[in-house]
């Protein structure tokens, strides 16, 4: 259980002077579910965007699974097994909701010109299989996203089936460690409480290792095996959510609100 | 915005190769050629010059003064229409390509008004009244041009995606073109006869110019200064660079977001509309596709200069006016090219796919609105 | 007798119904566009177009083109003021008196702006600046009559004409469209004149004497000789000795369009509704079908049509080329292309220069020396090689560049590319100005030779590419690839981020158009037998442009219409089309079209139904939320207000 997936050593990064995280470490475990906290503008995106590599680290290393992330293109951070969501959705929002789930598994598909243009078996088969797996992902929230809904554009959804759909985007792209990034914001309580329950499945079903920014303190603790807490990109604490919840630095940092009203 | 903070590490592409690849042959033809011409000034039968181009007779130092006479007089004129680029580029994140019309408008509007003096004999007996009345038309209609282009076209497509209000201004430059050659006919117009005082040449710190690039040269330089007056000193300045800075906040702090970009469309206007006039001064004749190359030559201007920096775009312009006057002398004679006059335009071009490749953010830094840095 | 007293009292009931505020008007609105007319139609007036197309008629005898291009605007204009946004599940204002009001005020004010130009053109001479201010554009605007008749008749007719546009909005939808087929029916006969009577002419000609069709497969450079055609009698029954329909047969046919649309009532829409609604094998089947008639249909027609429609299709055909290569580009992958006549270029230059028995003069000695030692279809295949490097040349330096630098610098390139072939530097490898002329045609050995004086020859040619060329635009639309570029059109971070290498795409579009357009060169070689600089224009770009926009962005069907309507009517940069006589005004009418697409109907003709989406996304999301059609099971949660990143 415990063979190391990420492996984040003394990273930083600064952006015209601005240290946006400062010397972070940090490791996610194999099957591990991390919940990352942190009050607004701590760094939380900036680390998820370093690790899928929109953004450069200025020093330290990002190790997947052994192998160095630096100075990877993000298509290429995607390729080795990475997949996020967006904080603000961002879905392709004119392509159909079966387009948008066929698309993210260009990296695992290898069609080219010639086999599209000569609509060979090959070109079939892999088709079939793109779309069949997409409708399998989708098929995971219910029946929501599948059936009709497959070929009706991504911008008619509702907020919360958009957030599902970026999941399920993400999720297409087999990846082995899943970021996401406030999965459950905007959703109403009941809505929260069933997307929690979809992310332990995530793990037991899916075998995916999540590492999942959130802000909702019911949701972190719900389904995190260890929280960690960011604030003015640096790690305040981590380890359980009670021992992170309890800790005073981190009371202090969300403006000494006690976390427990909050959830 | 996440795009352009992202540094390319170690891994490299192919793309990468042969970007760099480019980069190091532009560069190297810029090195190598300069290195060709130093050389043949001073021994124009060297080894190298006899090889590769054996004509040469380089330039003397009075050619060479008039050649970046001429490119810093037309340099200032891309720098004035730059100008217009350049503000409109930083308030509102887009190409109006249909800019270099406004700056043709102007230009054949001064035709329209001088020949109309011209003919009433007063061109010729209150020359510079006359002048200034045909300037103060061709400001007139070039800030209305740009207004009514922004109402009529551009605002009613703000907020949607990028590539739409560049296509728009497209059809719009495409419109204003050929409306006006069907209005007043395909021919180029000449300007009438300007009074010899102003055509002989004088000389200035052994510089022999020509009293129209003076003039060129010291109105450039007027407009830019009150330009820079009027953007740094004044209330409606610093609504535009707050604006510029970002568009909502500056909303919020109850700047009339829409007047402010109505106004920065109407300084880019007069502005383009003096380089108009300027423009049919100097050259004495304007047709209805005069805007195009200056407009397009313009915005690299302001590309070279940095997007959204006023001083930059002056000076974009005036570097992009010596570089197309004197490189193909200077870089390309000696490298054995012939017939070089004939890759002005070209060398304008590559100058502007070089400093996209080596500086994409101009040589004097972009200044742009948070959503435009992607 | 109480009948015909409660008839009577609701017919005065509806008749005040329909009167009742009929002066109450909103007259900004009014002021608005009654301005928008007047400036409108002195435009046209000035700009030489009526008195330019005064000689074409429409109705022989009652209308000309030059006066339809002023008096289409009344009605438009009158039909567009009472025009309003009504969004399902809100009730629309009544339609009434105050519409038809409303339509004559603002053709009245339009033509009060013509009356005073009338006065003006009578009593001033700005000839100098206003080439087209002439007593020639006098006669037309008093139609020939006294001045004093002018200025009346420009403030009364404009007022009927508004007045008739706006009462539309009195009619049926059904009454409606019958009396638009009526209209559109005779302005199109009219002006496809020359097509109409080419096709029906050969048609009637082959069934009065069917031997001429086995004469076909001979040479076709000499003309038939013309027999007696069967459908003479029709033809001169709807069209004037001096072109333009006669009266009798615009009431004809105008009558005969309102029937046909009154009895087709929707069958085509509920037809197309069908169509869409169909899924699986049984759509296929239905497209094939419909694909194979279009086939055939196409593969017989140069049977019946003289060389005047074989040329039009042609050149129909090869912007239809260059446009489904930009459309891949701009539509597909949404990369702004403007230099897309380069790759055009390429290809008419290579295949030039490759098949060409005398080479360029000074055609340097270190290259193999050139004397069409190549057949035909190696040397396009060679030229596609070259067009697909040009794309990856062109497009690698260009590709990381944010959407709107990327334009420019393709347009950059684009000239560049003219100015060297026109240079004496590198020009002389192909001729400079001079150009590369006798250009052998496109050789396919056994099968016949494709050359410009044979234009049937020329029409299979392109014909067959245009076929290639849609069939690779749709295999890759709706594979890996397109869905690939589509992602890239829609957010570039976040498709990088799903693991695309957007870099590698991308050039894959830039490639694909550059191949489909060193098609369109291939062909225009062949068929025009010489290559100059001067067709490469930047021009060029921005009309295949608006073609791709015009007809809808990623869309074939779209693209198919646009080159039809575009090409076909008005014509390429340099091609005629079938309104020869808009030649000096068609590129005024491209810039227009350009401008009022992006700001009305950015969908395009033939929308794409996504790409529509995408570009009304507000307006689409109210309705969706009105029919209820945002997610039913999420009902909690109110309107999906927040609109996705475009």
């Amino acid at each position: 259980m415990s063979e190391r997936i990420l492996d984040i050593q003394n990273l930083s990064v600064t952006f015209g002077g601005l240290h946006a995280l400062k010397d972070l470490n940090f490791h996610v475990d194999e099957g591990e579910i991390v919940g990352v906290i942190g009050p607004n503008g701590a760094g939380k995106t900036t680390f998820f965007n370093m690790i899928s590599g929109m953004v450069t680290p200025t020093s330290g290393d990002i190790l997947f699974e052994g192998q160095s992330l630096i100075g990877l293109d993000p298509n290429e951070v995607t390729r080795r097994g990475i997949a996020r969501t967006f904080q603000n959705v961002r879905l392709f929002a004119n392509m159909t909701i079966a387009e948008n789930v066929m698309v993210s598994q260009h990296c695992r598909s290898k069609a080219g010109i010639w086999s599209t243009l000569f609509n060979t078996a090959a070109f079939r088969k892999e088709e079939r299989e793109i779309r069949e797996h997409a409708e399998k992902v989708l098929g995971f929230f219910g029946t929501r996203l599948i059936g009709y809904r497959l070929e009706q554009p991504a911008s008619v959804l509702s907020y919360a089936n958009r957030r599902r759909l970026e999941i399920a985007r993400a999720m297409a792209t087999k990846p082995r460690l899943l970021l996401l990034d406030e999965p459950v914001a905007g959703m109403n309580p009941m809505e929260s409480a069933e997307l929690t329950d979809l992310i332990g499945k995530l793990r037991s079903e899916w075998g995916f290792t999540i590492v999942m920014i959130e802000h909702d303190m019911n949701v972190v603790r719900d389904v995190s095996d260890r929280v960690v807490c960011l604030d003015h990109g640096e790690t305040l604490a981590q380890g359980s959510f009670e021992e992170v919840s309890s800790n005073p630095e981190v009371i202090e940092a969300y403006l000494g609100r006690p976390l427990e009203k909050k959830a | 915005m996440t795009t352009a903070v992202r540094t390319r590490g170690s891994q490299r592409t192919g793309i990468d190769w042969f970007l760099t690849f480019i980069r190091v042959v532009l560069l190297s033809v810029v090195v190598f050629g300069l290195f060709a011409f130093v050389w043949q000034q001073f021994d124009n039968q060297n080894p190298l010059a006899s090889r590769i181009n054996p004509d040469a007779t380089g330039l003397t130092a009075d050619q060479f003064k008039g050649l970046l006479v001429t490119g810093l007089s037309q340099g200032a004129m891309y720098g004035l229409i730059a100008l217009g680029y350049s503000m409109v580029y930083g308030v509102l994140g887009f190409i109006n390509f249909a800019h270099g019309e406004v700056f043709m408008l102007g230009a054949f509007s001064g035709f329209i008004t001088s020949t109309q003096l011209d003919a009433a004999g007063w061109w010729e007996d209150y020359f510079l009244a006359s002048v200034f009345f045909s300037v103060v038309v061709a400001i007139l209609v070039s800030t209305t041009a740009a207004v009514v282009m922004e109402k009529v076209a551009y605002r009613p497509l703000r907020g949607s995606p990028r590539l739409i209000p560049l296509i728009t201004s497209i059809g719009v430059s495409f419109f204003i073109q050929n409306a006006v050659i069907v209005l007043f006919g395909p021919g180029a117009k000449s300007y009438p006869r300007l009074p010899e005082w102003l055509t002989d040449r004088y000389s200035i710190l052994t510089f022999e110019i020509e009293g129209t690039k003076i003039l060129v040269l010291v109105a450039a330089a007027v407009s830019m200064g009150s330009l820079w007056f009027f953007v740094e000193r004044t209330k409606t300045g610093k609504a535009m660079r707050a604006v510029a800075e970002d568009r909502e906040i500056a909303a919020l702090m109850g700047i009339d977001v829409n007047k402010t970009i109505v106004t920065t469309f109407a300084v880019g206007g007069a502005m383009a509309g003096v380089a108009g006039i300027l423009w049919g001064l100097l050259f004495k004749s304007v047709i209805a596709t005069t805007g195009f190359l200056p407009g397009i030559k313009a915005f690299t201007a302001a590309v070279v200069g940095g997007v959204g920096n006023l001083g930059g775009a002056m000076a974009g312009g005036v570097s992009l006016g010596s570089a197309e006057a004197l490189a193909p002398l200077v870089l390309l004679e000696p490298l054995g090219v012939n017939g070089v006059s004939q890759l002005r335009d070209a060398v304008a071009f590559t100058l502007l796919v070089l400093v996209l490749l080596i500086k994409p953010t101009g040589l004097f830094g972009e200044k742009l609105s948070g959503d435009d840095r992607a | 007798m109480s009948d015909i007293t409660t008839q009577v009292d609701d017919t005065i009931d509806t008749i005040e119904e329909l009167t009742r505020g009929a002066f109450d008007l909103n007259w900004n609105r009014v002021l608005r566009f009654g301005n928008l007319l007047g400036l409108a139609l002195v435009f046209i007036a000035l700009s030489g177009m009526p008195v330019g197309l005064d000689e074409r008629e429409i109705v022989d005898g009652v209308i000309s083109l030059g006066y339809l291009a002023l008096l289409t605007f009344p009605p438009i204009l009158g039909w567009t003021v009472g025009k309003e946004i009504v969004l399902e599940g809100m009730s629309a204002t009544k339609r009434g008196a105050r519409d038809v009001v409303a339509g004559a005020f603002v053709g009245a004010l339009g033509g009060l702006w013509m009356s005073i130009l009338v006065l003006l053109v009578d009593n001033f001479n700005l000839r100098d600046p206003l080439v087209n201010w002439s007593p020639a554009l006098l006669t037309l605007m008093t139609f020939s009559r006294s001045t004093g008749f002018g200025l009346v008749s420009w403030i009364i007719l404009p007022g009927v004409l508004g007045a008739a546009g706006a009462s539309l909005h009195l009619l049926t939808p059904r009454l409606r469209r019958a009396v638009m087929a009526m209209v559109l029916t005779v302005i199109s006969v009219s002006i496809f004149q020359s097509l109409i009577d080419d096709l029906v002419g050969g048609i009637g000609e082959s069934i009065a004497d069917p031997g001429r069709l086995s004469e076909f497969f001979g040479e076709g450079d000499t003309p038939r000789p013309r027999v007696d055609s069967v459908f003479d009698g029709l033809i001169d029954f709807i069209y004037a000795q001096r072109g333009g329909l006669t009266v009798a047969g615009a009431i004809a046919l105008a009558l005969v369009a309102g029937a046909l649309s009154l009895a087709g009532r929707g069958r085509i829409a509920k037809a197309k509704a069908s169509y869409n609604a169909k899924t699986g094998p049984e759509r296929t089947r239905q497209t094939a079908i419909m694909i194979a008639v279009s086939t055939v249909l196409l593969i017989v027609l140069p049977f019946f049509t003289g060389r005047i429609t074989q040329d039009l299709l042609a050149n129909v055909g090869i912007f239809l080329l260059l446009a489904l290569g930009l459309n891949i580009v701009v539509g597909l992958a949404g990369i702004l292309d403007l230099g897309y006549v380069a790759f055009f270029a390429v290809g008419s230059y290579s295949i030039a220069i490759l098949t060409v028995t005398d080479p360029p003069k000074s055609w340097p000695d270190w290259l193999p020396t050139l004397d069409g030692q190549f057949g035909w279809l190696l040397a396009l295949l060679i030229t596609v090689v070259i067009a697909g490097v040009v794309g990856l040349f062109i497009g690698a330096p260009v590709i990381r560049m944010r959407g709107d630098y990327l334009a420019i610098v393709t347009l950059g390139f684009g000239e560049i590319i003219r100015i060297l072939l026109l240079s004496d530097w590198l020009g002389g490898y192909f001729n400079a100005a001079q150009g590369i002329t006798n250009i052998p045609g496109a050789d396919f050995g056994p099968l016949g030779e494709a050359k410009g004086i044979n234009p049937r020859s020329i029409f299979y040619l392109v014909l067959v590419f245009a076929a290639i060329s849609i069939y690779v635009s749709w295999r890759l639309e709706h594979s890996r690839l397109g869905r690939a570029w589509m992602a890239v059109r829609e957010d570039e971070s976040v498709a990088e981020a799903m693991g695309i290498n957007t870099v590698n795409v991308k050039l894959m579009a830039f490639v694909v158009g550059a191949v489909l357009a060193s098609f369109a060169g291939a062909v225009v070689s062949a068929k025009v037998g010489s290559v100059f600089p001067t067709s490469f224009l930047i021009l060029v770009s921005i009309i295949i442009l608006v073609v791709v926009i015009v007809g809808g962005m990623g869309n074939i069907l779209g693209v198919l219409a646009g080159s039809f309507v575009l090409i076909g009517v008005l014509g390429g940069p340099r091609q005629p089309g079938l309104l020869a006589e808009f030649s000096e005004y068609k590129l005024l009418i491209y810039g227009a079209l350009l401008v009022w697409m992006m700001l009305q109907r950015p969908e395009g003709l033939i929308p794409n139904v996504r790409r529509s989406r995408e570009l009304h996304q507000d307006e689409f999301l109210q309705d969706a939320w009105l029919k209820g059609e945002v997610d039913p099971d999420d009902d909690h949660e109110g309107p999906a207000t927040e609109v996705a990143p475009a």
